[in-house]
């Protein structure tokens, strides 16, 4: 009894005595859920589109904020930092075009998402090499105080986050279903040969939503950076984005996004109300164990496709 | 002309299903296997023993456990690492609450722990694949780490929250603890490694290795042939992380002597992963050359620079270890997707025919 109550009663109870700060929680979750999508996001634009599953995405979100970084200690000025760097991101992503996807083509899929682990260690010896491994400090212009609202403490940064994400989408969502190359895109994630078959040139595809996957890399990188420095565990976040995904579906974009909410907010709410129960830190594993609980009732999760299986 | 295996009839179904049916083969192992045994324990000093041989040994084991499930049942697992805390774990409690138990059966009571903690994880493998169960173990890796921090009955709430190998004999020689020789710790490494790489090779070309393959190659499939996937899969993480756990009990016991839950984080899982994919998927040869191979790589690459002049700094020469390791993964992958394994057969094949390849 006293178990159950501790377990069910006493943190429901917590919520209800206080629900400015239970607001506050769910909108620090809403907005760290935001970075997640956005992380979540450059994965689920390179599987749709070319079914590999880049693991080096967080370290390609490290790289865009290293750079960027480096570039502004030198005196660039941050909107030619910010050219500069989308600059890199897509020559990475022709360079990654030419050097890792094309020789690997028609191999299965285990072995390409081995091949984005290697260039995860590669890219992230290379960042750092040229950059230097020390913490930075990221600052393009973000206000970065808090304000109160309705009772309760709003941070500038992190709304600004949510703006911007929210803008992205948008953005994404226009190129995916109004221009020419979206259209490109959504049919070779439809069907690789049907795409190939009426003269889509998939190579150039590839590069498209690599450097796509890229300039999101940037936006995460700005983001996470202003929050908590640019710093090596920024790569770390891409294992955070894997529930994320699990949830959304892996070909989905609303899924990323509606995923991402969901993880953020579930693992603040877990950690302020629950985590005290078993020592705290839980925020390490209960995105995971949430997503598996989740796969098991739905494999392809929230948004996913429905997988049929034929022999 | 070496690996000619002209004239050599099968007169017997025995013969016919040998480990090695080649007798050139059978040579090599056995004089590789009592080579291991006697020339590093005779000639090798401690610094080669303990930074290359007893990590190699053990990494070996690890990888052994995770090709077994990988690439032999084709479910992918990041949760090694946490798989090996959990044998690290229960060995310390073993050894420490039985303090008269023997080592040996201390490290195989702690696999078999470890492999049950691989059941529960190795559920979900009945319901998803591929990516979606390679994020879903490392729920179990990220869940088991944070365990093992937060809960002080496993370290025996010791403060710093580290467990440490006690000395334990085994026939009379200190095998484990700060006292024990690394010569006697490397040929208890060794024989664990012999003895489990000869059932794993066994149980590969069984029935129980066979229904793996089918299940990787095609799961439907083989389930309308009659294999049952649930315990199959299961038997699969069963085993794998037996071997697992007993190769992250010897990591502490053997190699490190001391060790907090850091020695198995995310990294070591992918380490072991590497090993894997390097080696060799589906291979009992490349598992070891593949831990040879990551052992051998970063203690090349930071004694090279040294031996040629070059004094890189110590943050440079990291980074560069890192890129050089990424760039070898992605050359292995492009030229050899099926590891180091694959190149030994092709040098096999070649070497029917040397000198006379035409």
């Amino acid at each position: 009894m006293s178990v159950f109550q501790q377990v069910l009663i006493g943190p429901l109870k917590d919520i209800g005595s206080n629900p400015a700060f239970f607001g506050e929680v769910v909108i620090g979750g809403i907005l760290a859920g935001m970075l997640y999508s956005l992380v979540a996001l450059g994965f689920v634009l390179i599987f749709k589109a070319s079914g590999v599953f880049n693991f080096a995405q967080g370290v390609m979100v490290l790289f865009a904020a290293l750079t960027l970084v480096g570039l502004i200690e030198r005196g660039a000025g941050v909107w030619v930092a910010l050219a500069a760097t989308a600059l890199v991101m897509i020559v990475l992503a022709f360079a990654i075009e030419r050097a890792v996807l094309r020789p690997l083509v028609n191999q299965p899929q285990i072995i390409l998402f081995m091949a984005t682990i290697g260039l995860n260690f590669f890219l992230e010896g290379f960042g750092e090499m040229l950059w230097g491994a020390n913490v930075k400090k990221l600052d393009v212009g973000i206000p970065d105080r808090s304000f109160m609202a309705a009772g309760m403490q709003i941070n500038q940064l992190e709304l600004s986050a949510g703006g911007i994400a929210a803008i992205l989408v948008v953005v994404l969502a226009i190129f995916f279903q109004k221009t020419r190359i979206g259209r490109a895109l959504r049919a070779v994630a439809d069907d690789h040969e049907a795409a190939l078959s009426i003269g889509i040139p998939l190579k150039t595809i590839w590069v498209v939503v690599w450097s796509v996957a890229g300039l999101v890399a940037i936006v995460a990188g700005i983001m996470w950076g202003a929050k908590s420095g640019v710093q090596f565990s920024l790569s770390l976040i891409a294992l955070k984005a894997l529930p994320v995904l699990i949830l959304g579906g892996f070909e989905s974009v609303p899924g990323a996004i509606v995923g991402g909410l969901i993880i953020g907010v579930g693992e603040k709410i877990g950690e302020v109300y629950w985590g005290p129960l078993v020592g705290g830190a839980i925020e390490n594993w209960f995105a995971y164990v949430l997503a598996l609980a989740f796969l098991l009732i739905r494999p392809q999760g929230l948004f996913g496709e429905k997988i049929i299986e034929r022999v | 002309m070496i690996y000619r295996e002209a004239g050599q009839f099968k007169t017997t179904y025995a013969a016919d299903q040998a480990i090695f049916p080649i007798l050139q083969d059978r040579i090599f192992v056995a004089l590789a296997v009592v080579g291991a045994f006697v020339i590093p324990v005779r000639f090798a000093n401690e610094y080669w023993l303990q930074a290359v041989l007893i990590p190699f040994l053990i990494y070996a084991l690890a990888a052994l456990g995770l090709n077994l499930l990988t690439g032999y049942a084709g479910q992918l697992s990041l949760g090694t690492g946490g798989f090996m805390a959990v044998g690290a774990y229960s060995a310390f409690k073993l050894a420490s609450a039985f303090p008269a138990l023997n080592i040996v059966l201390v490290f195989l009571l702690s696999g078999l722990v470890a492999a049950l903690v691989g059941v529960v994880f190795g559920i979900p493998s009945l319901r998803i694949k591929g990516f979606y169960l390679a994020v879903a173990t490392l729920a179990a890796q990220f869940f088991l780490i944070w365990l093992f921090n937060k809960v002080g009955w496993f370290v025996n709430y010791a403060p710093s929250g580290t467990i440490t190998a006690p000395p334990r004999t085994v026939f009379g020689v200190m095998v484990t603890g700060p006292d024990a020789a690394a010569g006697a710790r490397y040929v208890a490494a060794l024989a664990f490694v012999a003895v489990f790489a000869l059932i794993a090779k066994n149980l590969v070309r069984g029935r129980v290795g066979r229904s793996w393959m089918a299940i990787r190659d095609r799961d439907i499939a083989a389930e309308i042939i009659g294999v049952r996937p649930l315990r199959t899969k299961l038997l699969a993480f069963a085993i794998s992380s037996f071997y697992c756990g007993i190769a992250g009990a010897e990591l502490v016991f053997l190699y490190l002597g001391s060790a907090e839950t850091l020695a198995f984080d995310i990294n070591l899982s992918f380490l072991v992963l590497f090993m894997v994919i390097i080696g060799g998927l589906g291979s009992v040869l490349g598992s070891f050359l593949g831990a040879a191979f990551i052992v051998l790589v970063p203690i090349f690459l930071t004694n090279v620079p040294h031996t040629v002049g070059l004094n890189l700094p110590v943050a440079l020469a990291k980074q560069i270890e890192l890129m050089i390791f990424g760039g070898l993964i992605l050359f292995f992958l492009i030229v050899e997707p099926h590891g180091l394994a694959r190149l030994w057969q092709i040098t096999k094949e070649k070497l029917r025919l040397w000198p006379f390849p035409h």
